[in-house]
């Protein structure tokens, strides 16, 4: 286990420098940078521009160069300054990391908790009508653009009146909230969200549980288990929910990556403040340091989410060693 | 031999609609025998009612996307600033007048109440037939013909908003149409460059193996690891603002084929992995052809039928890329439509709750998105060698 970790977080640096070094090269060779929003101030003085391009060493073209100058304080902990808004990067993607956080671990959990025992279902009652109308929810899951099922979603909501239409919180009343107030109100807008960040999900697992269920129903181990008299319910969730869940894991593993840019999406209509549309704005101001430590924190969530599936895997099945 | 007796067992069969069973049976067998792999896909893939209706919903999202001047009452930039958010008329087309009487569709002329709050009324005196083959806005037709003849329409000063207006008070069905030409050929020239690239890529990695294959695969891993809307926002912004809507229209086909490929490559790979060690492909190379000759006349072709479905598979992708970049305002600019620009208006809940229709491109996202999706799976069924019975 102690090796599994160590090898992990090893093969996770290469990772982290290659993406942020692409990223890097990329944002070099994009036309313009921040400073040519202020150039066109006439109250900021050419010198301060210039100090400020030889501060941040924009005036280089050379992508080595000007990776240094990021990756060099980066490696002691120093991410640097937003152009835009004048605080230190650590601290506004701080403030975004556990609200994105949330909202996918949320929509994770929505997902997993519907679709292992809707996937049962589909598999134990096959080719039956309620096999059938769950096909066709997951394939609706499926195929419905999360951007159209936001929006839908906030139409919905700012007709009934049943669920704010945005937002993470009630930014009047927060501050004269209690904790549990505060608590019942953050999960009152993480709902809609949720749900439409879950849908995606949900849908795959869906399909990849039934399809795994199916298999594993048809294993002989499954009929010694109900000829040796075991119930049903017994058999489904001892014997065989055990062995269909496993690819289940692997899918997840792969999957956090669209949940993380399903997330961008679903954080921007529902103007959720998450690391996503932080990283957005970032982009669009060509605020470097921050679209900086925004791509490493994403590679980050990436390599602890697969290595926490892996963990899950070799926990479940025992057959599987961390080493 | 199993269908020799099937055949024999029908010309004894007493009963006739069992006998009918049975020659049916060995119809849909026999033709399998002798055909090549995209010919059987096709006969499996025509007994997929899903992937029928999935395959037709398409054939017609596209004619009609070529053809979108000729349905297209109107131009995607004539805006009549007068008349914002015009509601659909398509509830709103008569067909009784007013005695009851059948009469051919017409619709009212609507006179603006409140311009700022985008309210009109019926004005029952005055009423325009709906005409078949009407002059108006010129447009092109794949760039070749010219004309200014449109399936339908009404005479001036009377409109036809069969969705609605939008905010400038252009026609939203005929921006549907001239998105679709966006949204929708995105998806197929973005999956022919990569899966071209995904061919190459994947077949030099799984014929040539060791280092390369290594080298590649990493690359491929580290594409398939990232969320590719982050990539594609990135590389999106090293392309610069400013640009024409052809331009952009370009940037973002490369951008999506440059990340695209990798799904494809990793598949071609293992296909061109196991390929490469049958004796045909043995015998080629002891026959002295070129290694890409044996890749490009005798291995990749073998991978077809898995290529037509994992391209299938991917164009959603695509589409929703480029909806979502044009949605974000990266993508392309108006007054050019797209349906993920069209989308924007909706963003504002203002616009959204008393305006609903803004909404309706985002049915025919899903619409198109749920058809490949359909025509995929369908696809992916047909290729199985385990359904071939």
């Amino acid at each position: 286990m102690k090796t599994f970790l160590i090898r992990r977080v090893l093969t996770a640096i290469p990772l982290i420098i290659v993406v942020t070094f692409i990223t890097k090269a990329l944002l070099v060779a994009s036309p313009g940078n921040y400073l040519d929003s202020l150039k066109l101030i006439p109250s900021i003085s050419p010198d301060y521009i210039a100090q400020m391009e030889s501060k941040y060493h924009l005036d280089s073209n050379n992508v080595f160069e000007r990776y240094w100058y990021w990756f060099w304080p980066a490696l002691q902990g120093d991410f640097g300054f937003s152009f835009t808004k004048s605080a230190s990067v650590w601290s506004l993607i701080g403030e975004r990391v556990p609200n994105t956080l949330l909202l996918t671990g949320s929509a994770l959990i929505f997902s997993w908790v519907f679709a292992i025992p809707l996937g049962m279902i589909a598999a134990v009652h096959r080719n039956r009508w309620i096999d059938k109308i769950i096909g066709f929810i997951s394939f609706f899951g499926l195929s419905i653009p999360s951007l159209f099922f936001s929006l839908l979603m906030i139409l919905f909501a700012a007709k009934t009146r049943l669920f704010p239409v945005g937002g993470i919180h009630n930014q009047v009343m927060w501050d004269s909230m209690s904790a549990w107030e505060r608590f019942v109100d953050t999960s009152w807008h993480l709902v809609l969200p949720m749900i439409v960040l879950g849908t995606i999900g949900l849908a795959q697992y869906v399909r990849q549980m039934r399809s795994e269920m199916i298999e594993t129903l048809s294993q002989d181990y499954i009929r010694t288990a109900r000829a040796k008299g075991l119930s049903r319910w017994r058999v489904l969730t001892r014997h065989a929910l055990g062995n269909a869940i496993n690819p289940l894991i692997t899918i997840f593993g792969f999957s956090l990556a669209s949940l993380l840019a399903g997330a961008l999406l679903t954080e921007y209509v529902f103007a959720w403040p998450g690391l996503g549309t932080l990283t957005f704005d970032a982009l669009i101001n060509k605020d470097e340091p921050l679209v900086m430590a925004s791509v490493v924190m994403l590679v980050l969530m990436l390599v602890v989410g697969n290595m926490f599936a892996d963990i899950l895997l070799g926990i479940i099945d025992p057959r599987i060693r961390l080493e | 031999m199993m269908l020799k007796q099937n055949k024999e067992v029908t010309l004894v069969a007493p009963d006739g609609s069992s006998a009918e069973i049975v020659v049916d049976a060995v119809e849909r067998v026999a033709p399998i025998r002798g055909r090549s792999p995209s010919e059987i896909l096709w006969l499996k893939l025509r007994r997929n009612r899903t992937a029928m209706i999935g395959l037709y919903t398409l054939a017609v999202m596209y004619a009609a996307a070529i053809l979108a001047g000729f349905i297209a009452p109107y131009s995607y930039d004539n805006a009549r600033h007068d008349l914002p958010f015009y509601p659909p008329m398509i509830a709103r087309i008569h067909i009784f007048d007013d005695e009851g009487n059948l009469s051919r569709p017409f619709v009212y002329h609507l006179i603006p109440v409140d311009p700022q709050l985008a309210t009109y009324r019926d004005d029952t005196s005055r009423r325009y037939p709906l005409r078949l083959f009407v002059r108006g806005d010129s447009y092109h037709i794949l760039w070749l013909i010219k004309s200014n003849i449109h399936l339908f329409g009404v005479d001036e000063p009377g409109h036809i908003f069969l969705f609605g207006s939008d905010k400038v008070g252009q026609d939203i069905f005929s921006r549907i149409l001239y998105g679709a030409q966006v949204s929708l050929s995105i998806g197929i020239v973005g999956i022919i460059i990569s899966t071209i690239i995904g061919m190459i890529v994947g077949g030099i990695a799984g014929y040539f193996g060791g280092a390369t294959d290594f080298a590649i695969m990493r690359i491929v891993e580290i594409l398939l690891a990232l969320p590719s809307l982050y990539f594609i926002l990135i590389l999106r912004q090293s392309f610069g603002t400013g640009m024409s809507s052809v331009h952009i229209y370009f940037i973002i086909v490369i951008i999506l084929a440059f990340i695209g490929w990798a799904t494809e490559a990793r598949v071609i790979r293992g296909m061109v992995m196991s390929i490469k060690e049958q004796e045909y492909v043995i015998a080629a190379r002891a026959m002295g052809f070129s290694n890409a000759r044996i890749i490009i006349r005798h291995i990749l072709p073998n991978t077809l039928s898995f290529v037509i479905v994992t391209a299938t598979l991917s164009v959603p992708f695509f589409i929703l890329s480029e909806v979502a970049l044009s949605f974000l305002g990266v993508g392309i600019q108006e007054p050019e439509p797209s349906w993920g620009n069209m989308l924007v208006a909706a963003q504002n809940n203002r616009y959204l709750t008393d305006f609903p229709w803004v909404l309706i491109p985002g049915l025919f996202i899903f619409l198109a998105v749920m058809s490949w999706n359909f025509l995929g799976d369908g696809l992916r069924d047909a290729a199985d060698p385990r359904t071939l019975s």
